[in-house]
């Protein structure tokens, strides 16, 4: 049985997007999967790129009309939007954050899995806050933990990270 | 500590008694959030057992808080603003009425067409509409903040962009306040409505600290919340133990976090947004336990407490709350098929925090004082009064809304009260053609809200009291 409150694997499987969407450009992906009253993504999206033909049907990415603009990841009541850029080696994870502090760009934090584990320590490339308070946070991963990072955690003071 | 998402206007600094000690305190604050802030956490004691008995619901509902305020016994103090001077006791066990006869009190008197109690989204709404086609309101509810529990959820919600999805329940409540402000309804604060003798009309006794207040109302929408579930387990009144309505209000609208660690209990989608807003406050959050075999929350709140490390455990549920004066641990332990504890499995927690989070009751005092018609309906969690569609109750003149008519979430709470207030006011002559196209709308909505799996259970317990209402309303 998969872990409770974690994405099953088989679900997971069909909402990431094949590695040629995300090769050097930054794609939504959209970790919600029930049937829940909630069409924020879709009419944030500036592109129409989020397509939810109901208010109960679950969001799907149109990679190829997403643009990365990230106002999806901010705007997600449920936080369940994160982007994915691949990039050779390496990987850009943009994720949903609300907590103090916000850490800066060059800042080096943990990259937390899907069930809090510390799976790389990782450079943040870039942070923006919305207006209504939530950030989202990108750090640069190794390219193989790009579909398994989904978290961050600021490294504890004297801890070496 | 500063938090991610809200900043506290904790105004004037105040200082009060308290048992012969000064305690300083905001006067933004309750009473007993100064003295929870002051790490007094037992406010008073059990009648029989003298168990010390502490912060729970923070809405004025438990009594858990009743304290002798400036003479005055059983005060609720969690709904009681702190003033400079004033004296707080703890009562050993019981209040004791003052020797002196009370001062005559100065009844004051209103004359409405609709009086909306309890002032939560339901009722701002169904204030909003019915001021809108020109009906004279009011509006009484008993916190010290109007807002009902929006004032306290600083999460985004969800729903569709008609109905303020991706805003915050704090600023949804901002919303609803100042379009409510530039209509004409009068504003009752601090005040509770004890009784309404209906007849032709309505004959509402409403409780403030001023004196006793009648309103003779031509229709009243109820619209008074519930009441957060006690779940039985040995130590389950020590202080420590909160609902999660009640810390929430603690955290978020007095800016008091009264522990360093908790556990939850519930992985409804309240135990989940709680774990993740502890978090946000610095709290350790140990665990959320779950007596069923699966979470009955949403699984993108699930997950982001997982991310951040929260463990949730099914088929385990709270053995015992630890401690002597206050909660020092949690004991847990696994259930079978048949949710019995298997012996041996038990764990502890050390957690000065133990948050309920189990369920709600409506709050149904009102309309059943006034002799309306009510069931049982577990799907609606527990006795509501029988309403049609349009919130009609079997009393004459009478709606209710929100979750006091079955608990379900803020966004259904703000489109029942708009079919209730908007019902209400076409009744009562005021432009029913408007009215109608405000009702269709805000059931539309709600149709559509209530379309997916997750709201199966509500419908199926609303189609029953919808039915129920054929035969006592006709
Ligand atoms: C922790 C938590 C998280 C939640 N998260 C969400 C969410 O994300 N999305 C969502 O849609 N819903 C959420 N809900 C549910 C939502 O808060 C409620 O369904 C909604 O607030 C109900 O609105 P209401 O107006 O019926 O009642 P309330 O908001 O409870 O308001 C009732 C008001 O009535 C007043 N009152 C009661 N009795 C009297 C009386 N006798 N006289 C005068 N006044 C009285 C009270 O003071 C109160 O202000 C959450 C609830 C909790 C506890
Ligand atoms: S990242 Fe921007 S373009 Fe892509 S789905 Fe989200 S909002 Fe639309
Ligand atoms: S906004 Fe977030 S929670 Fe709402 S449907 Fe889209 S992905 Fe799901
Ligand atoms: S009545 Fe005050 S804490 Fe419940």
């Amino acid at each position: 049985m998969s872990e409770p409150g974690v994405i099953p694997e088989d679900v997971l499987a069909e909402l990431l997007p094949p590695d040629e969407k995300a090769e050097g450009r930054a794609v939504a992906v959209i970790e919600c999967h029930e049937e829940i009253p909630c069409d924020t993504c879709r009419w944030v999206c500036p592109v129409k790129a989020v397509i939810k033909p109901a208010i109960t049907t679950p969001p799907r990415c149109d990679w190829d009309a997403c643009i990365g603009c990230g106002t999806c990841v901010l705007a997600c009541p449920g936080l369940a939007i994160f982007m994915v850029k691949l990039d050779g080696e390496w990987a850009e994870v943009s994720v949903p954050y609300e907590f103090l502090p916000v850490p800066k760009r060059g800042e080096v934090v943990w990259a937390l899995d899907r069930v809090g584990r510390r799976v790389a320590t990782a450079e943040v490339v870039r942070a923006v806050t919305s207006k209504d308070r939530t950030s989202m946070v990108t750090i640069r991963v190794p390219r193989g933990l790009a579909h398994s990072v989904r978290a961050i955690l600021p490294p504890e003071e004297g801890t070496e990270g | 500590m500063a938090h991610p998402i809200l900043e506290f206007d904790r105004g004037r600094e105040v200082e009060f008694n308290f048992e012969g000690r000064r305690i300083r305190a905001f006067e933004s604050e309750s009473i007993a959030a100064a003295l929870v802030a002051e790490g007094i956490l037992t406010l008073g004691w059990s009648p029989k057992r003298r168990r010390p008995r502490g912060f729970f619901c923070g809405i004025g509902k438990c009594s858990s808080c009743l304290m002798t305020v400036d003479g005055v016994p059983n005060v609720r103090t969690c709904i009681t603003p702190v003033r400079d001077g004033v004296e707080v006791r703890r009562q050993r066990p019981l209040g004791e009425l003052p020797k002196a006869p009370p001062p005559e009190a100065k009844a004051g008197e209103l004359d409405v067409d609709l009086l909306v109690i309890g002032g939560g989204p339901a009722g701002l709404s169904a204030a909003i509409e019915a001021s809108r086609l020109g009906a004279r309101v009011a509006i009484a509810d008993e916190n010290v903040r109007p807002g009902g529990q929006l004032i306290k959820q600083t999460h985004k919600f969800f729903g569709s962009r008609e109905n303020y999805a991706g805003v915050r329940g704090i600023e949804i409540a901002r919303i609803l306040l100042r379009e409510l402000d530039g209509l004409s309804a009068t504003w009752l604060t601090r005040a509770t409505v004890i009784a309404d003798y209906a007849g032709r009309s309505h004959d509402v006794v409403v409780s403030t600290p001023e004196g006793p207040w009648r309103i003779r109302a031509d229709a009243v929408v109820v619209s008074t919340g519930a009441t957060e579930n006690m779940i039985p387990f040995p130590n389950n009144d020590l202080p420590g133990v909160m609902g999660a309505g009640g810390l929430q209000t603690l955290m978020h609208v007095f800016g008091v976090v009264p522990g360093e660690s908790a556990l939850i209990v519930g992985a409804g989608n309240v135990g989940l947004i709680l774990a993740y807003q502890l978090l946000q406050a610095g709290v350790d959050v140990k665990a959320i336990v779950e007596i069923m075999p699966k979470i009955g929350g949403y699984a993108v709140h699930a997950a982001k407490v997982r991310r951040m490390g929260v463990p949730i455990l099914l088929r385990h549920t709270l053995r015992r709350a630890v401690g002597r004066e206050r909660v020092e641990g949690a004991e847990i332990v696994r259930v079978d098929e048949s949710f019995r504890p298997i012996e041996g499995t038990e764990e502890r927690f050390d957690v000065d925090m133990i948050v309920l989070a189990v369920g709600l009751t409506p709050s149904t005092e009102v309309p059943r004082q006034a002799g309306a018609a009510w069931d049982y309906v577990p799907e609606l969690g527990g006795p509501v009064p029988i309403h049609d569609p349009y919130l009609r109750t079997s009393v004459e003149g009478m709606y209710v809304a929100g979750d006091s008519s079955g608990i379900e979430e803020a966004t259904t709470a703000m489109l029942e009260g708009r079919v209730a207030g908007a019902h209400a006011a076409a009744e009562l002559g005021l432009r029913p053609d408007r009215a109608e196209g405000v009702i269709k709308e805000a059931l539309r909505q709600l149709e559509s809200f209530r379309s997916g799996p997750f709201s199966a259970k509500v419908v199926r317990g609303k189609q029953r009291v919808w039915e129920r209402a054929r035969e006592v309303i006709g």
